[in-house]
C-alpha cells in the first residue's frame, strides 16, 4: 500500500554528502579530562545547580534542576569530582558564557541508583515528571522539553504521531545511524509515546536516501508486531526534515507559527528523542549522551555516542581534522551555528560538529543589490516573501516585516542558498526577529517602570493625604484637650508642636551620623572571612591583593563627594 | 428686594450646575497625544529631562513646553521616534540634560548600607527592599537605572552597573553590506 | 561573520543575465537573417554606450566597478534598446536612448535592482516622444545591404521615405480609420487584405514572424532553465489574444486578427524579455499575472488606437507604476495560513 504523500512548497537540493560519515559503525568516545555541562541547554528556563565545587557525582546524578515549568533537568554524564560551578563559554554564536557544572571525571564512569518506570501504569502527569527530571528534550536541535509536548490535545487523543527520520540537513547522519542500529530501542520509545498521546497512528518520515535505515525502522516494526506504526520514505529535499513539513508532507496537515501542533491532532518527535525516551522509561537513564555525528573537513567522518559536556576538539581529534581548519560549526551547512572556540562542550541540541576550513566553505562572493527575481521567494518552504522581508529588515521596518510574516520564518537559509545577490537574507531576518524581541522586552520593562511609578505616585499622595488627616485630627483632639483643660498651659500646645518637629530629624540625624561612622570603619577593617586557617603563602598572596585594592581605591575614594552633593 | 436676591441666586445655581454637568459630561478624556508620547519615552522616571518623571516630560512636550531632546535614556533613537510621531525635526540630544549611557543597574553594597531607607524614598519605582536600620538591596529586575538612590546615600553605598549581556538578551548584528569579501579570522581568534 | 547557511548555490547575478542575452540569440539570428547585419552594429554601439555610462555612473557613485559591469545587467538593457530602436537609427539615437537608460532610468534611482522603470522601454519612450520620425523607420525585409545600413547608422543618408514603408502597425491604424469611415479613399487597405499583404510582419514586411519565433524560443529555453516563470509570458499572450480576438470576431474588416497582434510588434519580445525584467515588474505569481495582462491590454489599445506605433513600452511603463501595489495587493497567503 502505498501512503498519498503531500508536498510542501519551495525547497532545495543541497549536496547531500552523507555517505563517508555511515560507513562505519557508531564508535565509543573516551572519557575526557573535563566535561564541562552547561546547565541551560534546553528551550526555557535556566536551572539551578544542585552541586558545588567539591562534591563527588555519579553517572546519571541530577545536578541542574528544572525551574519553572519550562525546564528541564541536566545530569552529571560520568562519576567523578565537581571543580567548579562557573560560567564557562558555551556553544552558541554570540561566545557568551552560562552557568556550567565542570567536572573531573573518576574514570570508573560509575552509575548511580536508577529508578525505572513502567509507563503503562504510571499515570501522565507522573510520567511527564519523570521525563522531566530525566533530562529529556528535543534532539532535533530544537532542544525543546518534551515533556511538555507528551500531553494530547484537548480530546485526550491524538490522530497521528509523527516521528522525525528525515534528516535533511546535509553531512549529518546521526539519526540514519541510530535508525540502522538502534531501531528496536527506538521503537519501545515510540511506542511509550504513543501510549501517553493515545496516538492512533504512528509515522516515522524517513528520507528515501536512507534506505538502509527504513529497512531498518520496517524490520523492527514488523518484530514487534504492533500495528499503526508505519516506516514512510518520503522524497529527499531540504528542508523536509523541519517539523512543520514533515507534519505536511504526512498528514498534509499545515501547522501555523504559534500554534500547537496537538491542536491539528499531530505531533512531532525525532528519533533520537524516542530513543532517550526509551533509555529514560525502561533503563532509568537520564538523558547524558547523544550520537553526535563529526563531518566536514575530517579524514574519517563518523558517528559517535558522546557524553554531554565533553569539550568538542575532544571529540573531533578521533575524526582526523584536516590541517586547515578554522571553524566548528554546530549542525549542518545550512542552520548550523558557528562557534567561537574549539573547546565548547557537546551539549544536548549537537547533533553535528561540522568541521569546516575557508576552502570547503568559502565566503559568498560579493552581496549585490537583490533584483527581485523572485528565487527566494520559489524556494522558501514558508510561502513567505523573502525579498520583502529582506526589504523591510534592511530598512529597520520591523512593523511591516512582520506583517509580511517574518515570525513565520524558520530560518531554514533556503532563500540565502538560492539568491543570486548573494546576499545573506537569513542574517537579516535573524537580525530582525532579534531586534523585535528586545524591544518588546524594553516595552514591557517600560510598562512596568511606568506602573510603579505610578503606583508610588498614588500611595504617596494617599499617605500625605492619611498624615494630613491624622495630623488634623491629633491637632483637633489636642484643641480639644486645651480648651477642656483651660488656661492651665495656654501656650503649650500650639508652641510644642513646632518645636518638637526638628528634635526627630537632629536626631535622625545623628543616628544616622552614628550608623555611618560604625560602616566607616566596618570598611575601614573589612577583613575578607574564612582566612584564619589559611597557609602562609595563601594569606600573603591575600595581603598581596589587599595591597592592589588599595591602590585601586584610593583614587575612586578620594575625590568622595560631600553628602549633600 | 429679597426676590431679586433669590432670582439671582437662582440663575447663579442653575448656571454653576450646568457648567459643572458639561465639565463632567465633556470631560477630555487624557490626551492621546501624551499617551503616545509616554509610550516612547523610556520610562526611566530619573527627571534628567527637568521633569518629574516621564509624563509630565509628555505632557510637556506635547503642550509645546519642551523640547524633543531632553531625555537622555531614551537617547537618540528615542529622539527619532518623537520626530517621527511629531512631525518635528530630529535634533541631537542635548548635552545640558545629560548624555545617553549604556543600560545599567543599581546594586547595593550589602556590607557598608546602613540601613537608613533614604534610597528607598528617593527610588521612583519602589525597587529597593529592606526596612529601617536593615540592609536593603535592589530588585534589579525593577531598577529602571535611573541613578536617583545615588545622591540620598550618606554612606555612598550603591553603584551603577552596566547590564551584562546574556544569551537571552543578546542580539544579531545588522548584516554588513560588504562589498569586499570579509576578512576572515579564525574561529578561534574571534573567540 | 558569516553565518549560516555556510553552503550556496552557484548562483550569480551574472549568469541570470548571460543566460538571458543568450536566449535572445535565436531572435537576433532571425533578425540578422531577414534584415540584414546592421542589427549587429546598433547591438555592439549600444552596448559599448551601456557599459561606457554605468562605469561612469558607477565611478561618481563611488560603486565598485569590476563587480557591477560585469553583472551584465547594462548589456542586457544595451540589447533591448537594439532589439527595440529601429535597425536604421542613426548612430547617435542610439546611444542617447542607452545613456538615457542607463543614467538616468537605471543609476540615478540608485542602480541594479532599485529602478522602478524598465530601463529599456523608457528610453524608448522618452525617445519616441523626442524624434517621432527617426523612431518609426522601418526598413522592409531585405530592402537595403548592409552598406546602406551602415550608411544610414553612421552617415547623414536620410532619403526617410524612400526607403521606409508604413509598418503594419501602422496600416493597421490607418486601416481602422479607413473602416470607421467608409467613404475615404485614403489607403483603402483593409485589415484582412493587410494581413494578407506584403507587409505582414513587424518591421515592415514577411520576416517578422519568424523573429517572433526566434524569440519564443529562446523565451522558453528561459523558462526551462527557470530564469523565468511562465506567469507573464502566458498572461501576456493569452490577454492580448482574448482582447484582439473579442474586436476582431466583431469586426473582422477593422481590426486584426489575435494571430497578427502576437506576432507583429515587440509581442513576443515583450512578453518573454521585456516584461519578465524582475526589477520592475511584479513579483508574485498572481501578481504577475495580473502586471501581464494588464499590459497587453494596454498594448492593445495603443497599438489600434494611440498615436504610435508600438504600444508595448508605454504600456510597460504604466504598469511599472502598479507594480509596488499589485505586489501588496497579491501577497500569496503563508504556510499555515491558507485556507484551502
Ligand atoms: S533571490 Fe535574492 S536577488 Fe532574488 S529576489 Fe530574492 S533576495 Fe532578491
Ligand atoms: S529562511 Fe525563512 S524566508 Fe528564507 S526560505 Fe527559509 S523560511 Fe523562507
Ligand atoms: S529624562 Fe528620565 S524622566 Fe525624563 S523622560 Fe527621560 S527617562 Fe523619563
Ligand atoms: S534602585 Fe536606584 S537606580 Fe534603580 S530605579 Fe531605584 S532609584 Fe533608580
Amino acid at each position: 500500500m502505498l501512503r498519498k504523500l503531500f508536498k510542501f512548497h519551495g525547497g532545495v537540493k543541497p549536496q547531500t554528502n552523507k555517505e563517508r560519515s555511515t560507513t562505519a559503525p557508531i564508535a565509543a568516545v573516551p572519557l575526557p579530562d573535563r566535561l564541562v555541562i552547561p546547565l541551560h541547554q534546553a528551550v526555557g528556563g535556566h536551572p539551578r545547580p544542585l552541586v558545588q565545587p567539591g562534591d563527588r557525582v555519579f553517572k546519571g546524578q541530577r545536578i541542574g534542576g528544572a525551574d519553572g515549568n519550562l525546564s528541564s533537568a541536566v545530569h552529571a554524564s560520568t562519576s567523578g569530582l565537581v571543580r567548579d560551578v562557573a560560567p564557562a563559554v558555551m556553544p552558541h554564536t554570540s561566545g557568551l558564557t552560562t552557568l556550567s557544572v565542570i567536572i573531573e571525571p573518576d574514570g570508573e564512569d560509575r552509575w548511580g541508583e536508577l529508578d525505572k518506570v513502567n509507563y503503562r501504569s504510571t499515570p501522565p502527569d507522573e510520567l511527564r515528571d519523570f521525563l522531566r527530571d530525566a533530562g529529556v528534550v528535543g534532539l532535533g536541535g530544537a532542544v525543546f522539553p518534551s515533556y511538555l509536548k507528551l500531553k494530547p490535545g484537548k480530546e485526550g487523543k491524538l490522530k497521528t504521531l509523527v516521528i522525525n527520520g528525515a534528516e535533511c540537513e546535509p553531512f549529518i547522519t546521526c539519526d540514519d545511524m541510530l535508525m540502522r542500529e538502534r531501531a528496536g530501542d527506538m521503537l519501545k520509545g515510540i511506542l511509550a509515546m504513543r501510549h501517553m498521546l493515545q496516538a492512533e497512528e504512528v509515522l516515522i518520515g524517513i528520507e528515501d536516501n536512507k534506505p538502509q535505515a527504513v529497512a531498518a525502522v520496517q524490520a523492527a516494526i514488523a518484530a514487534s508486531g504492533q500495528s499503526g506504526i508505519e516506516a514512510v520514505a518520503i522524497p529527499t529535499r531540504y528542508p523536509a526534515g523541519g517539523a512543520k513539513q514533515l507534519i505536511r508532507v504526512l498528514t498534509g496537515i499545515e501547522v501555523p507559527h504559534g500554534r500547537r501542533s496537538t491542536d491539528f491532532g499531530v505531533q512531532c518527535f525525532n528519533v533520537g528523542t524516542a530513543f532517550s525516551i526509551y533509555e529514560a522509561l525502561e533503563l532509568g537513564r537520564p538523558l547524558i549522551s547523544r550520537l553526535v555525528t563529526v563531518a566536514g573537513n575530517v579524514d574519517a567522518p563518523r558517528n559517535y555516542d558522546v557524553l554531554i559536556g565533553t569539550p568538542m576538539d575532544h571529540l573531533v581529534r578521533l575524526a582526523g581534522p584536516r590541517a586547515d581548519t578554522d571553524r566548528y560549526i554546530m549542525g549542518g551547512p545550512m542552520m548550523g551555528v558557528r562557534l567561537p572556540a574549539f573547546d565548547v562542550p557537546v551539549v544536548k541540541a549537537t547533533n553535528c560538529i561540522l568541521v569546516g576550513s575557508e576552502a570547503m566553505f568559502p565566503a559568498p562572493a560579493p552581496e549585490m543589490p537583490c533584483i527581485r527575481c523572485g528565487e527566494c521567494a520559489k524556494a522558501c518552504p514558508a510561502d513567505l516573501a523573502p525579498f520583502e522581508l529582506y526589504w523591510f529588515s534592511r530598512s529597520k521596518n520591523f512593523g511591516k516585516a512582520q506583517e509580511y510574516h517574518l515570525f513565520d520564518c524558520i530560518e531554514c537559509g533556503c532563500c540565502s542558498f538560492v539568491c543570486p545577490s548573494h546576499i545573506p537574507l537569513v542574517d537579516y531576518y535573524r537580525f530582525s526577529k532579534s531586534e523585535i524581541w528586545a524591544r518588546e522586552r524594553e516595552k514591557e520593562a517600560a510598562d512596568a517602570a511606568r506602573d510603579r511609578f505610578e503606583f508610588k505616585n498614588h500611595r504617596q499622595e494617599r499617605e500625605k493625604l492619611e498624615k494630613a488627616e491624622k495630623l488634623a485630627a491629633k491637632a483637633a483632639a489636642t484643641r480639644e484637650k486645651v480648651a477642656a483643660d483651660g488656661a492651665t498651659a495656654p501656650a503649650a500646645g500650639s508652641d510644642a508642636a513646632p518645636a518638637a518637629k526638628p528634635a526627630p530629624d537632629a536626631a535622625k540625624r545623628a543616628l544616622i551620623e552614628a550608623a555611618m561612622e560604625k560602616a566607616r570603619q566596618q570598611k575601614a577593617q573589612a577583613a575578607p572571612r574564612n582566612t584564619e586557617q589559611l597557609s602562609p603563602d595563601v594569606q600573603a598572596e591575600i595581603a598581596d591583593i589587599e595591597a592592589r585594592r588599595e591602590i585601586v581605591a584610593k583614587p575612586a575614594a578620594s575625590p568622595l563627594p560631600p553628602q549633600d552633593a | 428686594m429679597f426676590t431679586a436676591l433669590f432670582v439671582m441666586t437662582g440663575i447663579a445655581l442653575v448656571l454653576g450646575a450646568g457648567l459643572g454637568f458639561a465639565a463632567i459630561k465633556f470631560k477630555v478624556e487624557g490626551d492621546p497625544l501624551v499617551d503616545k508620547i509616554d509610550a516612547i519615552l523610556p520610562q526611566t522616571q530619573c527627571g534628567q529631562c527637568g521633569f518629574p518623571g516621564c509624563r509630565p516630560y509628555a505632557t510637556a512636550i506635547a503642550g509645546g513646553e519642551a523640547e524633543i531632546n531632553q531625555c537622555p535614556p531614551g537617547g537618540e533613537e528615542g529622539i527619532r521616534k518623537l520626530a517621527d510621531l511629531l512631525g518635528r525635526e530630529f535634533k541631537p540630544l542635548s548635552e545640558e540634560h545629560g548624555v545617553e549611557k549604556p543600560k545599567s543597574v543599581a546594586i547595593i553594597d550589602e556590607n557598608t548600607c546602613i540601613g537608613c531607607t533614604l534610597c528607598i524614598q528617593a527610588c521612583p519605582v519602589d525597587a529597593i527592599v529592606g526596612a529601617a536600620k536593615q540592609m536593603h538591596t535592589i530588585v534589579a529586575a525593577e531598577c529602571t537605572g535611573c541613578e536617583l538612590c545615588l545622591a540620598p546615600c550618606p554612606v555612598d553605598c550603591i553603584t551603577m552597573e552596566p547590564i551584562a549581556e546574556t544569551v537571552d538578551t543578546w542580539k544579531w548584528r545588522y548584516p554588513v553590506f560588504q562589498i569586499a569579501p570579509a576578512a576572515l579570522g579564525t574561529a578561534r581568534q574571534e573567540a | 561573520m558569516i553565518n549560516s547557511p555556510f553552503v550556496r548555490k552557484a548562483a550569480s547575478v551574472q549568469s541570470v543575465m548571460l543566460q538571458v542575452l543568450l536566449a535572445l540569440v535565436p531572435g537576433i539570428a532571425a533578425y540578422v537573417w531577414f534584415f540584414g547585419a546592421g542589427i549587429l552594429v546598433q547591438i555592439a554601439i549600444a552596448s559599448a554606450a551601456a557599459l561606457a555610462g554605468e562605469a561612469a555612473m558607477l565611478a561618481i557613485r563611488g560603486k565598485p566597478k569590476a563587480i557591477f559591469l560585469t553583472d551584465l545587467s547594462a548589456v542586457v538593457t544595451a540589447w533591448l534598446i537594439a532589439l527595440t530602436f529601429p535597425p536604421i537609427a542613426p548612430w547617435w539615437l542610439t546611444v542617447t536612448g542607452t545613456l538615457l537608460a542607463v543614467v538616468v532610468v537605471k543609476q540615478l534611482y540608485g542602480g541594479l535592482g532599485q529602478n522602478p522603470f524598465n530601463p529599456a522601454m523608457a528610453a524608448f519612450c522618452l525617445m519616441i516622444v523626442a524624434y517621432p520620425a527617426l523612431m518609426s523607420q522601418w526598413p522592409a525585409a531585405g530592402q537595403l545591404d548592409f552598406k546602406t545600413q551602415l550608411d544610414l547608422i553612421f552617415g547623414g543618408l536620410r532619403q526617410v521615405d524612400a526607403i521606409t514603408g508604413a509598418t503594419p502597425l501602422d496600416a493597421l491604424r490607418t486601416a481602422l480609420r479607413a473602416a470607421a469611415n467608409p467613404d475615404s479613399q485614403v489607403h483603402g487597405l483593409r485589415a484582412a487584405q493587410l494581413m494578407d499583404g506584403p507587409a505582414f510582419g513587424f518591421l515592415g514586411g514577411k520576416g517578422s514572424e519568424w523573429i517572433a519565433l526566434g524569440y519564443l524560443v529562446g523565451g522558453l529555453w528561459l523558462i526551462q532553465r527557470k530564469i523565468i516563470t511562465w506567469h507573464i509570458p502566458f498572461a501576456f499572450c493569452a490577454a492580448l489574444l482574448v482582447t484582439a480576438g473579442l474586436l476582431w470576431g466583431v469586426r473582422p474588416d477593422a481590426f486584426a486578427s489575435p494571430v497578427f497582434h502576437l506576432a507583429s510588434g515587440g509581442a513576443m519580445l515583450g512578453a518573454f524579455f521585456i516584461l519578465t525584467d524582475p526589477v520592475s515588474g511584479a513579483t508574485t505569481p498572481r501578481g504577475k499575472l495580473l502586471f501581464a495582462a494588464g499590459a497587453a491590454i494596454l498594448t492593445y489599445v495603443i497599438r489600434t488606437f494611440g498615436a504610435y506605433p508600438d504600444g508595448i513600452a508605454f504600456a510597460t511603463l504604466l504598469m511599472n507604476i502598479l507594480v509596488p501595489i499589485i505586489d501588496m495587493k497579491t501577497q500569496a497567503p503563508v504556510f499555515g495560513h491558507k485556507k484551502d
